[in-house]
């Protein structure tokens, strides 16, 4: 089983091929629920406090939003700890949104930075064809991983 | 509280994952407002965001779009309306300015904006949601353009604490002292007051307290009213001024932030308010009359003997201005166009940071302490190509606004 960064973070679409051949998704999902679940902490409604945004600090500058530093500090852990990862480019925003185009840009920049990290960086589909073209590949992608799926 | 919350519907990017929605929340609950997010569907944010026309690429902020539109639209109802989004984020700051100008125009839901950092605390938002909550509940009370009966203001400001009484629409009596302890100047403040009006506290049939010290003031005093400053000033200006009706714009450099307001009779349309960097606000003036050994009265006439031109100084940090300053008198530049290039370099900062922010219309109304800097007046006025007018007594519009505003309660409180 690899861990898989998924981008756009949030997108339901993709955790769930992730899991579905057997990998295991890094994505909001993980971090927000790990957020939320932790005692003691009463900051609604993602539970990130002001010390979030300095975590982020390790990503990005101190000149950088604070809104990009937060999510940094939820995602630049997740990449690092990435066994693998997906990039969907120009991607619907059914598909999955993380908010801010600056954090996009810094997150897809520094999983083309792991050059040692399997990567499958393609571009969201817009005809029928291209999207049975683009489950295939992902599909392909995640199958061919290290310590692929029983299935 | 029994009043129904005012509901203010939050348009932002950020906060978050900045951690300080909690902030804003708070800051909304302590003037009994609510938060919320208007209800959009894709749908509405896919078209909203094609009408609307402006490409921003962030996700939050299409959505805030969407948002402001259904706003517009009436497909969703609030009170007032918060923008907010991440300081330093050139993308957000343009879609922020752009909102707000879009539900000005097209609605009349009062809108404050402002950018925060992860340091954005409750306190520091408290004020703008105050005054933006004040101008969506009372518009009656803010819509008062004569003084009646016998009433006191106190403006307690971070440099200077202020009272006026006012009895049947004049002024009789003021106090001014330096803020020192809070409390202790404005016990000093209104003895002053009291004595020039030749009357005693019992007197007095309302009080109003704004400035920083006004929760502490008011409720030692039992005010009847108290209010931040930006509406209160906004009303002392005008009525000052004898503007009352129609457009205005006041600036009003304080000693520890600046408020830039666009009014409409009388009442705050936006306002920005700032106070992170001292290089542009009245503490600076403070300083460069110190360093170049005259009294801070006597800045504003040096000044204008003066050519703001010649020294370089333009700092919004006051370290850096100060060392422009020092490195001017050390190669021999005069005082006065030292004290020049400070009131242009004060100027420029409120110019830069702030007046962009709010529709400048005339007239523009100069207020507070410093409006009595004539140099810092003729600089602002020449970096706005207008004429600035500087209304009588302008230094205690706070307490003056406060005591127009507390005569409301007067009726009231003699007929029970």
């Amino acid at each position: 089983m690899a861990k898989v960064f998924i981008f756009p973070t949030t997108s339901l679409v993709l955790s769930d091929m992730v899991e579905r051949w057997g990998h295991e998704a890094l994505g909001a999902a993980v971090g927000i629920r790990e957020k939320i679940q932790t005692p003691s902490l009463e900051s609604p409604p993602l539970q990130m406090t002001p010390e979030d945004p300095k975590k982020g600090l390790k990503y990005a500058a101190v000149e950088v939003p604070c809104g990009v530093r937060g999510r940094m500090s939820l995602y630049g852990p997740m990449i690092e700890e990435a066994d693998a990862a997906i990039i969907i480019n120009d991607s619907d925003l059914s598909f999955g949104c993380m908010g801010c185009a600056r954090t996009n840009e810094l997150v897809m920049f520094m999983l083309r930075q792991r050059k040692e990290m399997p990567l499958l960086d393609i571009k969201y589909p817009e005809t029928e064809d291209e999207g049975i073209a683009f489950v295939t590949q992902i599909k392909d992608f995640l199958a061919g991983l290290e310590g692929e799926n029983d299935e | 509280m029994s009043e129904q919350p005012v509901r203010v519907a939050q348009l932002s990017c950020g906060p978050e994952h900045s951690g300080v929605q909690k902030e804003i929340n708070e800051a909304a609950a302590a003037v009994n407002a609510e938060m919320f997010f208007p209800d959009v569907t894709l749908t509405d944010i896919r078209r909203s965001y094609d009408s609307f026309g402006l490409e921003a690429r962030s996700g939050d902020l299409k959505l805030a779009i969407a948002r402001a539109v259904a706003l517009v639209e009436g497909k969703v109802d609030a009170d007032a309306v918060f923008i907010a989004t991440c300081f330093r984020c050139a993308e957000a700051a343009i879609v922020r300015n752009e909102l707000r100008h879009y539900i000005l125009k097209h609605s009349d839901l009062p809108v404050v904006s402002y950018s925060f950092t992860e340091r954005t605390t409750a306190g520091t938002l408290l004020t703008r949601m105050e005054a933006l909550t004040t101008i969506a509940r009372r518009r009656a009370l803010l819509a008062r353009e004569v003084q009646t009966g016998t009433t006191m203001g106190i403006d307690s400001g971070s440099a200077t604490t202020k009272a006026v009484i006012m009895q049947d629409n004049k002024i009789i009596g003021t106090g001014w002292l330096p803020t020192t302890e809070v409390m202790n100047s404005a016990t000093g403040v209104i003895e002053e007051a009291l004595k020039e009006a030749g009357l005693e506290m019992a007197d007095i049939e309302a009080i109003a307290t704004t400035g920083y010290g006004r929760y502490l003031i008011g409720e030692k005093l039992n005010a009847d009213l108290i209010q931040e400053e930006l509406t209160v000033n906004s009303k002392g200006a005008v009525y000052l001024a004898d503007r009352q009706r129609g457009d205005a714009t006041v600036i009003d450099i304080g000693g520890m932030d600046n408020k830039a307001i666009s009014v409409l009779d009388g009442i705050p349309g936006t306002f920005t308010m700032g106070g992170i960097c001292a290089g542009a606000s009245g503490r600076f003036l403070e300083m460069t009359a110190k360093r170049i050994g005259v009294d801070i009265t006597e800045l504003g006439p040096i000044a204008m003997k003066g050519n703001s031109k010649i020294v370089p100084m333009n700092s919004y940090c006051i370290v850096f201005g100060t060392q422009s300053l020092v490195n001017a008198l050390a190669k021999g530049s005069s005082k006065e166009d030292v004290a020049a290039a400070a009131c242009r370099s004060v100027a420029e900062q409120v110019f830069e940071q702030q007046l962009q922010e709010v529709d400048i219309k005339e007239p523009i109304i100069m207020v507070g302490g410093t409006s009595l800097i004539e140099g810092l007046v003729y600089e602002m006025g020449e970096l706005l190509q207008s004429e600035i007018l500087v209304p009588p007594r302008s230094q205690y519009i706070g307490a003056v606004g406060g005591a127009l505003l507390v005569s409301g309660f007067v009726e009231e409180k003699r007929k029970s």
